[in-house]
């Protein structure tokens, strides 16, 4: 267990690196940062002088060491829209992407999984065979499309709900979150609908696919002969068996909601990080560019980090030791 | 003696995938709703390769575009009588239906495109590291497995921003997303492949590894490669729209569904929900008809499913 977290996690550090000299080498040294920053009139040696405070005239690798060195101690520089820290600038954002992606993934087990249990028991007539066409759907659709659709249907043909924008929020526990106000909740629907729908329909083919698999099992045929109803048999003690894969697979895809919320973020106008990164990479905004890329995939290897030493704790037949 | 042997082994499988080939596609047929997708798919590819011929204007020809004509409803007529627009105008007065033809040639071409390249490099890579095995394998393998474990909106988003915006970007950008699949998958068909008999017959005739690699061992896992790339063009197509419409993709001059979709976004609270509704139903027909027929041949090419 040591030697491999020792491994994984050297291994992750050797990632995280390789990342941050691609995108500082990518962002930094392919454009040039200058010729935004400075008047187009000035002279040369105001340029030569403006080069030489911004540490261009360095050396690559002295630059990267820089930017490194500040990475570390969460200094990515400021923006050049916002003339704040980036990081500062990304971390207001957090909270609503956040609670996008939680109120996502909340919509996706309380209707995925009921659904996919339906599904299960009912696999071969029209009610099975119509949820799994939708959750077909879901996997194949875009999500902008689908958010295109939403907004369509619900804001400008019913006029319903809000298309964009995050509401009222007020401060729980410091953090502010819209989905205890009323226009707040009315905000978060259709964007919070518009991200779930993929992770619905993943739930509903795992949670169906566990139905399916336990009910050939002898502790079902046992309930039943016990003369227990259908829907405790699947409802209590089936439910249970299935929970764990289910909820370890969607807990390993809450990452991707964050990556994803980039998409919904931008077609509803939602004031997280995902749309803060598309506008900054339309004006070229490259400290909150950098930073936004290597804080999300840090998170990414650290939640795949996590996933993976649970899994181990989880089910003991998986070995760390020996990865194939 | 030796040469004769080598060229009438082949012989047999021939014949035999022939009648393979016959039954698969007459399977394929029996499911009416696959046969609708592929029906609609040849119509798309139709379109979008005939669209200069077939398109009532040509959208990018500002001579024959007309500002007076903008944000028209379907089914109007233009300013000066002659045309009518069935599926209304964008803001310049294109002709949506035009444009949308001409967008479908555009996503249609990037998600073959970066689909067959990334097919081929993940399947190079793929049968060399399960022949090599060992620490080249192991290397290989950790690299797909990391990139596979970050979702692919997120690897194009940090390509698309270093690099930025334009056609020959997007492709590479599919193409990075998309290699891993092929690779993992031929790499884990080729080391079931390999144990068979027919590779080490190949071996006692002393053909060189290179040749039972690719003629002998590649053409068998085919059709898992078939199943696999049809479904993977229909989300490339969909991740270049997804791209595009977040403004990191196609570049104005080259508008794919996705930028059509994106250039109507604007108005669509405005009520002229046509600029982009359209287009997205074009997008919609497009991927699902490509997922239909994807999803009947894994079941027809599938061996598994028919013992």
């Amino acid at each position: 267990m040591l030697a491999f977290l020792i491994r994984r996690i050297s291994q992750s550090a050797v990632v995280l690196l390789v990342m941050s000299l691609l995108v500082f080498v990518g962002v930094f040294y392919i454009g040039n940062p200058i010729d935004i920053l400075i008047a187009p009139d000035a002279t040369p040696a105001e340029y030569a002088r403006a080069v030489h405070e911004l540490g261009l005239d360095k050396p690559l690798w002295e630059q990267y060491t820089i930017f490194l060195k500040g990475a570390l101690h969460g200094d990515f520089g400021n923006s050049f829209v916002y003339n704040e820290p980036a990081l500062k600038v990304i971390l207001d954002r957090l909270p609503a992407t956040l609670e996008l992606a939680f109120t996502a993934m909340f919509i996706a087990v309380i209707f995925g999984i009921p659904l996919g249990m339906a599904a299960g028991m009912n696999a071969n007539n029209w009610i099975g065979r119509n949820i799994m066409r939708f959750s077909i759907l879901g996997f194949s659709l875009p999500t902008f499309w689908v958010g295109l659709m939403l907004i369509i249907i619900f804001s400008v043909q019913l006029n319903l709900l809000p298309s964009g924008g995050r509401g009222e929020t007020v401060l729980l526990l410091g953090i502010p979150v819209s989905f205890l106000t009323l226009s707040g909740l009315a905000h978060l629907i259709l964007p919070a609908t518009n991200l779930a729908l993929f992770k619905t329909s993943l739930a509903i083919r795992l949670t169906r696919a566990g139905v399916q698999e336990n009910m050939q099992m002898d502790y079902v045929k046992f309930a039943r002969a016990k003369g227990l109803s259908e829907f405790r048999v699947i409802g209590l003690h089936v439910m249970k068996n299935i929970m764990i894969p289910v909820i370890t697979v969607l807990g390993m895809e809450f990452g991707s909601l964050i990556a994803f919320a980039v998409v919904t973020e931008t077609i509803f106008a939602w004031p997280g990080m995902g749309k803060l990164v598309i506008d900054s990479i339309g004006v070229l905004d490259r400290p909150i560019i950098v930073a936004y890329l290597l804080i999300t995939v840090t998170m990414f290897i650290i939640i795949n980090l996590i996933v993976d030493i649970l899994y181990s704790l989880l089910d003991p037949r998986v070995r760390l030791g020996q990865e194939r | 003696m030796a040469e004769n042997t080598t060229q009438t082994m082949p012989q047999t499988p021939v014949i035999q995938d022939e009648s393979l080939f016959l039954q698969a596609i007459k399977e394929f047929f029996e499911n009416r709703v696959a046969a609708v997708g592929l029906v609609l798919l040849v119509i798309i590819v139709g379109v979008a390769l005939f669209a200069p011929y077939i398109a009532p204007q040509n959208p990018y020809d500002l001579m024959s575009i007309d500002i007076m004509d903008g944000k028209l409803a379907p089914g109007s007529k233009s300013f000066d009588e002659a045309t009518t627009f069935w599926l209304g105008t964008d803001s310049q007065g294109r002709d949506m239906f035009s444009s949308i033809l001409y967008g479908l040639r555009i996503s249609l071409g990037v998600g073959v495109v970066s689909t067959l390249i990334a097919l081929v490099i993940g399947a190079v890579i793929g049968l060399w590291a399960a022949y090599l095995g060992g620490k080249t394998d192991a290397v290989i393998m950790r690299i797909v497995d990391l990139q596979l474990s970050f979702p692919a909106i997120l690897v194009a988003l940090i390509l698309l921003a270093i690099l930025g915006k334009g056609i020959d970007k997007i492709i590479l950008a599919l193409i990075l997303v998309q290699w891993a699949y092929y690779a993992r998958a031929i790499r884990s068909n080729v080391i079931v492949e390999r144990g068979k008999e027919y590779v080490e017959a190949a071996k006692c005739l002393g053909l060189p590894q290179r040749r039972i690699m690719y003629m002998h061992v590649l053409p068998n896992c085919t059709p898992e490669l078939i199943v696999i790339s049809t479904v993977k063009v229909a989300s490339a197509i969909a991740l270049e729209a997804t791209l595009s419409f977040l403004g990191l993709g196609m570049p104005i001059t080259q508008p794919s569904l996705g930028l059509l979709i994106s250039n109507g976004f604007k108005y669509l609270q405005s009520g002229y929900y046509w600029i982009s509704f359209y287009p997205g139903v074009a997008l919609l027909i497009l991927i699902v008809s490509i997922n239909l027929v994807g999803d009947r041949l894994r079941d027809v090419l599938n061996p598994r499913l028919k013992r």
